[in-house]
């Protein structure tokens, strides 16, 4: 009892005691802070980005299926036809894609470009790049992790497994051909003929990017597919969109 | 700090507890509207496409 008192009166005597004992304080609070800064920041990226992206996708698919009510030429660039949307303005959504490997319901939006805010709503389709259903490359990049990670198990896909595009007027079925792991810097993957820049594009492709590994990014993930058949959407969604009972 | 802070708190104890929640609040807004979309442009998994 007696010790504690002397020490307290220790302590308050002494003035340099008193200020590095309100420095440790004062570090360890600035530490306890920074920790709970990093364990929001983690859930921010875990759990907010992916509600906040699915909201804003369910937003554009609205705005999509109206715009596609209304009439063509008000449509984004879609002239309506059955050849699919000859072009769509940057941030504009103007497609679905539907992967029945990565689930029966799996319909994500495609938008107009590739940049971080357009790939926070949707999947983006590489400008430059053709439009569903065209001759050359369909090319689209989509999150792996986090802001709603729509390629997340894209991994899963295997070659002869279908993407299908919906526009407008028309589903295109694309099948997979091969999916490959390649080097971020690879744009190749991308060009109207994958790996033959110089050649004129007759084939109607997909390619489909994505990070890897999913947490890391030190390479691409990519799927190659190319178009199979074409269906006018007043015949219905095509069969292998149909769930087989 | 936090207890300098709560000094500085002015009103009755219930006054004083809203004001921190609300400011803790505020610290959490700005995190997550500004910090945060900030700090993840670095983040490597963000990279999905192909570029030079």
């Amino acid at each position: 009892m007696s010790v504690t008192t002397t020490g307290r009166h220790e302590r308050r005597a002494s003035g340099r005691g008193n200020a590095a004992r309100t420095a440790v304080h004062g570090l360890g609070e600035l530490l306890i802070t920074a920790g709970l800064v990093l364990l929001l920041f983690v859930a921010y990226q875990l759990v907010w980005t992916n509600f906040e992206a699915h909201r804003a996708q369910d937003s554009v698919a609205d705005q999509i299926r109206d715009s596609w009510q209304r009439p063509p030429g008000q449509a984004g660039g879609d002239d309506g036809t059955a050849k699919g949307p000859r072009a769509a303005d940057f941030g504009q959504g103007f497609a679905f894609l539907r992967i029945p490997r990565l689930g029966e319901d799996y319909a994500v939006p495609v938008l107009e470009g590739v940049g971080l805010d357009v790939l926070a709503r949707g999947v983006g389709h590489y400008p430059e790049t053709a439009m569903p259903g065209r001759v050359g490359n369909f090319a689209v990049a989509g999150h792996r992790a986090t802001h709603g990670e729509p390629f997340a198990y894209l991994d899963r896909v295997r070659p002869g497994d279908v993407v299908v595009a919906e526009t407008r007027r028309t589903w295109f079925t694309y099948v997979v051909d091969r999916t490959r792991i390649v080097q971020p810097t690879d744009t190749w993957v991308i060009d109207p003929v994958p790996g033959k820049p110089a050649a004129e594009p007759t084939e109607r492709l997909l390619t489909l990017t994505t990070c890897n590994p999913r947490w890391a990014s030190t390479e691409r993930l990519i799927v190659f597919a190319h178009l199979q058949s074409r269906r006018p959407k007043s015949d219905g969604p095509p069969p292998e969109l149909v769930r087989e009972v | 700090m936090y207890a300098w802070i709560w000094r500085h708190l002015p009103g009755p104890l219930v006054v004083r507890l809203l004001l921190a929640l609300a400011l803790a609040a505020g610290v959490v807004l700005m995190l997550f509207t500004t910090v945060f979309p900030w700090a993840e442009q670095s983040l490597p998994f963000l990279d999905v496409t192909v570029d030079e």
